[in-house]
């Protein structure tokens, strides 16, 4: 073939028009559009992502959204505020116990209720290890869409080890319903922390290996750094929250400026790196891990006795010894689980640091046994709506990359 | 009986910072936008007009002394008995002073409420989301379209009138070899139960009731 290019000169436009058929009167070269998803194994989950490609270059990227869309809000307003509370686990279901958390959080602070210290503790420890639960899938999922296959492979030995405690504790894998107004629903089984301490022991080293596996590896970082980089402000504009805020230098944990539950007591660090890219925000991640560990080992030591729940009985039903055997106790028992509790009119707006960011409930109650409204703020909405943003003058290949970064569940990004 | 009397103390839920004069601060600041100022459970909730909203906003934000940068949600919530039956919330984060601000303004199916996405990005989905869900339109949202409901969906789920359990259903038709939209068919009556106690406050009309009202 002749060499059609003068030699050491770089390509232009007028180049590549002459190779291409002559075009007829009035037509011109469009961009193409295509579907990303919503059935693609690296979209997590069903998102349709219509994109305008100029080569393999992103124009235009517009997220469509709702595949998912179960009405959750609007199922809550029939449903009483216990009954609403299974609905949460199924918002984000990699981090369950976080989405709980949130809502019996609005239930307590609505209705002034007093949590006893331990139930407390219990809950900050399994919203820490919800956070690793969480970390893990991501961090291994994002590795696996830029091709390493091995982290995932790893680390979800670990998890399932994780999700053995949360069968300990409330008998399901995933959907708990375990956190519950006024405490949580059941106290620890015997030999529960002995075998939490046991596993934070271990799993530090399983994390260490797999980071080495991927965090300096040649292709990870030529996919990761530089890509879908946002700075500061523009991370703020766009309503990001979490460890993507977090990896474009804004040091803002609620964990540490609006704590909740116990995590006033706890010591640990908020990590924070100043790149923005995708790099930055799975190392984020995998820090906080490390800083989730230390949470865990110092509710482990400094895990107060005491009840696991309110003695409030308009709010926390007593044990099932107690009521088959005292007339009160069961009138509450079957007040509570029919009739429901009643939670005083007003409204409040309560976030909490889920693992993917500020995950917020609006409440508003009327002073019945059920929910006015219940609005969820979802994490990954204000993250998915910067993907155009983010994309845009990318390759098509690094789509799957920042996706995999911004730690999309469409389980909470639709509701 | 069952209603729990909020008391303070030591507490679940998240601490944050406090302004003790915040209501008059946004009392000076805003001025007549404001329509009411509701503290409770210690939060502060701000009713604006809704012709003001976008000045309201860029004051909150820009504010030096607030600083309240980040657009946090928007959602609705539909109070049917009202004239103006929608109320658009807006949640405001300050990270420098971290401070939360409820601000709310109201509006019913035909006014649109000014849109913030110059303000913030962030609000045009959550536009797109309450215009969805509630019908409520914003004016100069660039790309106000459906956003969690099907393509071709009709009607605003969200709002009060309308069924939990909607108009249509979904089922994929062996005879067109696609799926089909059908009027929803119910195996069972539609059951919402209150649980409400009936010796509480509800009122039982009996027949012949009416007439001792009539006199």
């Amino acid at each position: 073939m002749a060499d059609l290019s003068p030699a050491g000169a770089a390509w232009t436009a007028e180049d590549t028009q002459d190779l291409l058929p002559p075009l007829k009167d009035g037509n011109s070269i469009q961009n193409y559009m295509i579907n990303f998803g919503p059935q693609h194994p690296a979209a997590h989950g069903v998102l349709r992502l219509v994109m305008e490609l100029d080569g393999e270059i992103i124009e235009r990227c517009d997220p469509h959204i709702g595949l998912l869309h179960r009405g959750t809000e609007k199922l809550c307003e029939y449903k009483t505020y216990l009954q609403a509370l299974p609905y949460m686990d199924r918002l984000d279901y990699v981090s369950p116990m976080c989405m709980e958390h949130s809502y019996v959080l609005a239930i307590e602070k609505l209705g002034g209720i007093e949590v006893p210290l331990r139930a407390k503790y219990i809950r900050t420890m399994f919203a820490e290890i919800t956070r690793i639960l969480n970390h893990i899938l991501n961090t291994t999922t994002h590795a696996m869409d830029v091709g390493a296959m091995t982290p995932i492979l790893w680390l979800f030995e670990e998890r399932e080890k994780l999700m053995e405690f949360y069968e300990r504790v409330s008998g399901a894998r995933f959907h708990a319903a375990y956190f519950r107004p006024g405490g949580v629903h059941q106290d620890l089984p015997d030999g529960l922390l002995g075998d939490i301490k046991d596993w934070c022991d271990g799993y530090l080293k399983v994390l260490d290996e797999m980071q080495s596996l991927v965090a300096d590896n040649r292709i990870f970082k030529q996919r990761n750094v530089d890509i879908g980089v946002i700075s500061r402000d523009d991370a703020i504009a766009w309503g990001f929250t979490g460890p993507c805020i977090r990896a474009s230098g804004v040091p803002w944990d609620l964990r540490k400026s609006q704590p909740y539950d116990v995590y006033d007591r706890m010591d640990f660090n908020v990590i924070v790196s100043n790149d923005g890219d995708c790099y930055a925000r799975f190392m984020v991640r995998m820090d906080e891990m490390r800083e989730s560990l230390k949470i865990i080992r110092q509710c482990l030591a400094e895990m107060p006795a005491g009840r696991h729940a309110t003695l409030d009985r308009k709010v926390s039903p007593p044990s099932r010894g107690e009521m088959k055997r005292s007339m009160e106790a069961l009138i509450h028992h079957f007040k509570l689980y029919t009739e429901g509790m009643h939670v005083p009119a007003g409204e409040v707006y309560v976030a909490t640091e889920s693992p993917k960011g500020e995950f917020g409930i609006f409440m508003v109650a009327d002073g019945t046994n059920k929910p006015w409204r219940v609005h969820v703020r979802a994490t990954g909405m204000a993250h998915l709506q910067a993907m155009d943003f983010l994309c845009k003058g990318h390759m098509l290949a690094d789509a799957p990359a920042i996706l995999g970064s911004l730690d999309i569940v469409f389980g909470e990004v639709d509701r | 009986m069952n209603a729990i009397t909020p008391e303070l103390g030591r507490h679940s839920w998240p601490v944050m910072g406090t302004m003790p004069d915040l209501g008059e601060q946004l009392r000076s600041l805003l001025g007549d936008a404001i329509v009411e100022i509701v503290e409770h459970a210690h939060e502060t909730g701000v009713t604006v007009k809704r012709e003001a909203l976008v000045a309201v906003m860029t004051t909150l934000r820009d504010d030096p002394d607030l600083r309240l940068n980040q657009l946090i949600d928007i959602c609705g919530v539909d109070y049917p008995d009202r004239a103006e039956r929608f109320d658009v919330v807006y949640q405001l984060l300050s990270m420098a002073k971290n401070l939360r601000l409820r601000v709310k303004v109201t509006t019913d199916h035909r006014m649109p409420v000014p849109s913030l996405t110059g303000l913030w990005p962030v609000a045009g989905w959550y536009e797109r989301e309450t215009w969805d869900c509630y019908g409520v339109l914003f004016d100069s949202n660039p790309d106000l379209r459906r956003i969690l409901t099907d393509y071709g969906f009709e009607g605003h789920p969200f709002r009060k009138d309308f069924p939990l359990t909607g108009h249509v259903e979904l089922r994929y038709s062996e005879e067109h070899k696609r799926v089909v939209y059908e009027p929803v068919k119910l195996a069972q009556d539609f059951r919402s139960f209150d649980f409400l106690s009936p010796w509480e406050g509800t009122d039982y009309m009996l027949p012949g009731d009416e007439k001792a009202e009539a006199k």
